[in-house]
Parts: C-alpha cells; sequence; structure tokens
C-alpha cells in the first residue's frame, strides 16, 4: 500500500511517501521553517510523488499528523492532508503527532515527549514502552517535568540538562513513525477517525466589558 | 469549457462555488458568525478553526448541487488576501492540496476583486467601465473597474478608519442592539424617524477628499448623543437614534458613489458586501441613480456577502484571459491593496511577456 505521510506540527515541515511493504520509505522531506509550512507544504509533497516516479492517484490512503503544535502550520497541513484525501477518494488517518515520536522509542518503559507551546509552555504526552499512557495535554513546564524518565521531542535537549533526565534523542515525527502510529488501523483499510486539530488551548478571546465614555475627553 | 472551482476564507465564511463561463454551477457556504457574537466582532482564531472543518464539506456540497464531481473541475480559484492571515491560509492550503492532486491550474485572487465579480453571475458581464461600491464588515471601497481582470483596478477610496458595516456593528452594541449591527438596525429603524438625531456627514466638507469616507467620528457623535440622553434621565429613542444613524450612512455612501460615477464619467455603478443589503442604502442609491441617469446593479444578497462562487467567477475570467496560473507555493497577502484581481501574478505582466 502507497502512502503520504505528512505532519506540520513542530517547526519541521515532514513529508514523505512509504510502501508499507517496505522498510524505508521512497522519497521524504524534512524541512526547519517554522514560518514557511504554508508556502513549502504541497511543492513538497509534488517533489517526493515525482522523485518517487508516481503520480498522485497511485496514493493509497493519507496519514496526517493531528497536533498538538502552533495553530496555523497544524492546520495547514491537515487541509492539504484532507483535501488531498478528499481530491483522491481515499481515506486520511489522523494520528497524534506526539504519537509519532512515542512509537519510535518502544523500547522506553517511561517516555515523556515534549514539543514547544510557545508561551513557555510544553505539549506533552507519557508513553510506555511506545503506547500512550497520558496526554496530550499542554502546561508550564515545572508542570509537566516528571523524575524518572527518558525525554523526546524536539525541545527534550533544551530540558534534559536542568531537569537531569535522559534523552532518547528522537526529535521529530517521521514518515515512518507516522504510518507506524497510524497502526492497524491503516494496514486493515478500517474507517478513520475524524480529522480534528489538537489544540488543547481555547481560542484567545475576551468578551467585550462595558463602554468606556466618550464624553470626558 | 473549463469549470472553476472557487474557495473563499478570508474572514468567517467557508464559501466554495463553482462557475463555467460565466454561470455559477452550484456553490455552498458555512458560516460561524453565530459563534463570533459573543464577542462583539470576528475572532481570528474562532474563524479559522471553523475553516478547517468547513472547507472540504463545503467543497464536496457545492459539487453535488451542482451535479458535478471533482474530476469535472478544470482550475481552482482561491483568495490569498487580503483577509484574516490564519484564516486565509486554511483556504490557500485547500485549493494548492486540490490543484495539486487534481493536476489543475491554480489562481491566487483578490477578495475585493471577488466582491466586484458577484455581480457578473446575477447580471451578466459587467461594462466596459464601472464603479464598484464595497461596503462589508472589513470594508468600505470605492473602485473603479474597467476589465477586471484585463486592466489594473483603480481604488479611489477607502475608509479611512472603521468599516461601514463595522460602524453599524459598534453602533448596534452603543444602542443595546443584537449583533451583527447592521439587520439588527435596519430593523428598528423602520419605525423610526430619519432626522430626529442631527448627525454629521463625515468627510463632506469642502476641504475633506472627495470620495474618502470615515465613519468612527459618526459612531462616536451617536455614543454622544446617547450619553447625554442618559445623563439627562431620558429614555433612549432606539428606532430614531438607529434611523438616524443608517440615513447618516446611506446618504454618505450614496453621495460619494454618485460623484465616483460622474468623475470618472461612468453610467454604471455595482454595489456589493453586506451593507448593500440595507433597506435604506438601497432605496437612496436606487433613487439616487435614477435622477443621475446611471445603472444601478446590486447582485442578490447570497452573493453580496462573502462567498466562494464569487471567487470561481474571477477564476472563471482569468482562465478565459488566458491567464499564467500561480505556483504552488502562492503566498497568502493579508493586507493586500487591490490592483490586480490576480494576486502573485498581473496578467498585464503575462500579457506583456507572451
Ligand atoms: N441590513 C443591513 N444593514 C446594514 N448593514 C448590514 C445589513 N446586513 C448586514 N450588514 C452588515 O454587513 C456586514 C457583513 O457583511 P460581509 O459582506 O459579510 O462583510 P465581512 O465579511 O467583511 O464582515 C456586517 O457588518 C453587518 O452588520
Amino acid at each position: 500500500m502507497l502512502v503520504l505521510a505528512l505532519d506540520t506540527s513542530t517547526p519541521a515541515v515532514v513529508v514523505g511517501i512509504i510502501d508499507t511493504d517496505q522498510e524505508s520509505p521512497l522519497a521524504e522531506r524534512f524541512v526547519i521553517n517554522p514560518r514557511g509550512h504554508g508556502e513549502l507544504l504541497t511543492p513538497l509533497i509534488q517533489e517526493i510523488v515525482a522523485e518517487a516516479g508516481l503520480t498522485m492517484s497511485r496514493l493509497d490512503a493519507v496519514v496526517c499528523g493531528t497536533g498538538p503544535g502552533p495553530f496555523t502550520s497544524l492546520r495547514v497541513g491537515m487541509v492539504t492532508g484532507a483535501s488531498i484525501a478528499d481530491a483522491l477518494g481515499k481515506p486520511v488517518y489522523p494520528v497524534c503527532s506526539l504519537d509519532a515520536i512515542g512509537v519510535a522509542a518502544a523500547e522506553v518503559d517511561d517516555l515523556l515527549v515534549i514539543t514547544d507551546a510557545r508561551r513557555k509552555e510544553l505539549y506533552w504526552a507519557r508513553y510506555h514502552r511506545g503506547v500512550r499512557v497520558a496526554g496530550p495535554a499542554v502546561g508550564k513546564p515545572e508542570d509537566v517535568r516528571v523524575p524518572g524518565v527518558v525525554l523526546a521531542g524536539h525541545v527534550a535537549s533544551l530540558y534534559a540538562e536542568p531537569w537531569e533526565l535522559p534523552d532518547r534523542g528522537i526529535e521529530y515525527p517521521t514518515t515512518a513513525t507516522l504510518v507506524a502510529a497510524a497502526g492497524d488501523a491503516l494496514l486493515t483499510g478500517a474507517e478513520p477517525g475524524e480529522m480534528v486539530p489538537l489544540y488543547l488551548r481555547k481560542p484567545d478571546a475576551v468578551e467585550p466589558g462595558a463602554r468606556k465614555s466618550v464624553i470626558q475627553a | 469549457m473549463t469549470v472553476v472551482l472557487g474557495i473563499e476564507t478570508s474572514c468567517d465564511e467557508t464559501g466554495v462555488g463553482l462557475v463555467r463561463d460565466g454561470v455559477l454551477l452550484g456553490d455552498a457556504l458555512s458560516s460561524s458568525m453565530a459563534e463570533h457574537a459573543r464577542f462583539g466582532g470576528v475572532v481570528p482564531e474562532i474563524a479559522a478553526r471553523a475553516h478547517v472543518a468547513a472547507v472540504v464539506p463545503c467543497v464536496n456540497e457545492a459539487l453535488t448541487r451542482s451535479g458535478l464531481s471533482l474530476n469535472d473541475v478544470g482550475a481552482i480559484a482561491v483568495t490569498s488576501g487580503p483577509g484574516l492571515a490564519t484564516a486565509l491560509h486554511v483556504g490557500v492550503a485547500a485549493a494548492k492540496a486540490y490543484a495539486m492532486t487534481l493536476g489543475v491550474p491554480l489562481y491566487g485572487v483578490h477578495h475585493l476583486a471577488g466582491h466586484a465579480a458577484a455581480d457578473t453571475l446575477e447580471h451578466g458581464p459587467l461594462p466596459a467601465k464601472s464603479i464598484v461600491l464595497i461596503v462589508s464588515g472589513g470594508h468600505t471601497s470605492l473602485l473603479l473597474v474597467n476589465d477586471l481582470v484585463l486592466d489594473p483596478v483603480v481604488h479611489l477610496s477607502d475608509t479611512l478608519d472603521d468599516a461601514a458595516g463595522e460602524a453599524f456593528d459598534k453602533v448596534a452594541r452603543i444602542l443595546g442592539l443584537s449583533y451583527p449591527g447592521g439587520p439588527a438596525i435596519d430593523k428598528v429603524s423602520r419605525d423610526g424617524d430619519p432626522h430626529a438625531v442631527k448627525l454629521p456627514r463625515p468627510l463632506t466638507g469642502p476641504r475633506d477628499p472627495k470620495l474618502g469616507f470615515s465613519f468612527s467620528g459618526l459612531k462616536t457623535a451617536v455614543a454622544r448623543h446617547v450619553e447625554a440622553e442618559q445623563k439627562a434621565g431620558r429614555e433612549l429613542a432606539v428606532a430614531d437614534i438607529a434611523a438616524s444613524f443608517q440615513e447618516a450612512v446611506a446618504d454618505t455612501l450614496t453621495r460619494k458613489a454618485i460623484l465616483a460615477c460622474r468623475l470618472h464619467d461612468v453610467s454604471t455603478l455595482v454595489v456589493v458586501g453586506g451593507v448593500a443589503a440595507n433597506s435604506r442604502v438601497r432605496s437612496l442609491a436606487a433613487e439616487r441613480c435614477a435622477a443621475a441617469g446611471i445603472e444601478l446593479r446590486v447582485p442578490p444578497m447570497r452573493l453580496c456577502t462573502d462567498n466562494g462562487a464569487m471567487i470561481a467567477a474571477v477564476g472563471d475570467l482569468l482562465v478565459r484571459a488566458e491567464a499564467k496560473p500561480a505556483s504552488l507555493s502562492l503566498a497568502t497577502h493579508p493586507s493586500i491593496e487591490l490592483t490586480w484581481a490576480q494576486l502573485d501574478r498581473s496578467v498585464a505582466e503575462v500579457l506583456q511577456n507572451q
């Protein structure tokens, strides 16, 4: 089965095409550019399709990271994944982006995946041997910190030292781990779940208060 | 003939429309307006989230209504600016994905050019020259339009502060009416006296920019009146105040639109945008156009407010003009002025290079 995988939940644009019968992807791209997701994503997909010697219509399914992650780039990835799948008439499988890091460290008993949530906060989830046991959630670093775990995720290297925890050194989702996180549902062609972004925060909006007087001035 | 699929997500409306050869084949619309109501205005993040959920379903609904399938689509047009950045990204991402997957050309369209094109879907092609008055929640602009896609659009004027629709919404709040304020003011004004409260006609003095608009001072004048009445312990004559405000807006808008026609020797006025729904704006425009010998064109309401069909209409004109499509790295332009209907690639540039 030929699968297009993509994730835009971190500063990286991750896209790849994999044949599920093979270990390594037919083509993939990894570009760090936190503000460029919107402009980069579709051209990168077009590139890898060509590099893999395919046409879009050969794809059997799409796997798409659903965050958590900064909203605007996350949306670009998810809308792109959903629209491609719709145009192909093929399914799109949502996966929590942190799971695509969790599955890559399936030998670890207690893994804490952390990514940048901006506003001095972290997105996090905990895994036991590749299976999520807590999260995804968002919180302040001091509340996210737990003793005795192994860290992973693109900001793990920043916290490993101050927290005195080992860093597993897995930073981003990849084509292979996204597809692995989609699991049996993808391989058996099960009905995909809903494509709902994991925002984990309410929109910033305040209800207007009482009007200020205009006469005083 | 090519079927063009248009996608619009610049504000709180997710719109998709299908147009072929100037004819609207079908469209779909999803609005997040109700979710913004308690905040008294559009919240960009709420709008963007709603677009994510709505864009693919709207594409499918528009296709179903047209009796078409995605295989029939020959080009994609999308609003790539101006608008809320975070909202624009959603439509542009969807448009690129559809264009790439279907292997069809992509066009980035200026939102205001879409508004100007909307009327062609109801009343046929625009004449060689027209004045377009766009009055919505986000815009108040007078445009001189020649050929909408082959010639640059002349942006004659804009509001210096609040858009007309925004002024309706703010004044409605001052008067304790519901959001969106335009329809609420329109309704209560029916029982009011439009001459009860003396309100200014902004930017109509001899030294003011002839075609310029400004509505923030008018809003403040209403607020002052309301506070003075409240201080004096009088009950608010809401209907009279609303009617007087509506009259001031309608008077200013139509006066300047007619003047623009005169100054540029144009005999067609097109009025579009949410405020074109206003009964007084419509009746006064009709009255003054008739007196001045100007043809007035106002599209039906569903084409007046933001929609995908109007973007498809511009795409259809671009396809027929053989404009060069955008690349898949098409960017969003949250605050770009209208000069060319097609963004990132001017048709003139293309024609020169042919
Ligand atoms: N009958 C009406 N009278 C005056 N204003 C109206 C009326 N109906 C709608 N509006 C105004 O139109 C605006 C919405 O128009 P729309 O074209 O959707 O604008 P935008 O997308 O820029 O907000 C709102 O500000 C609303 O109050």
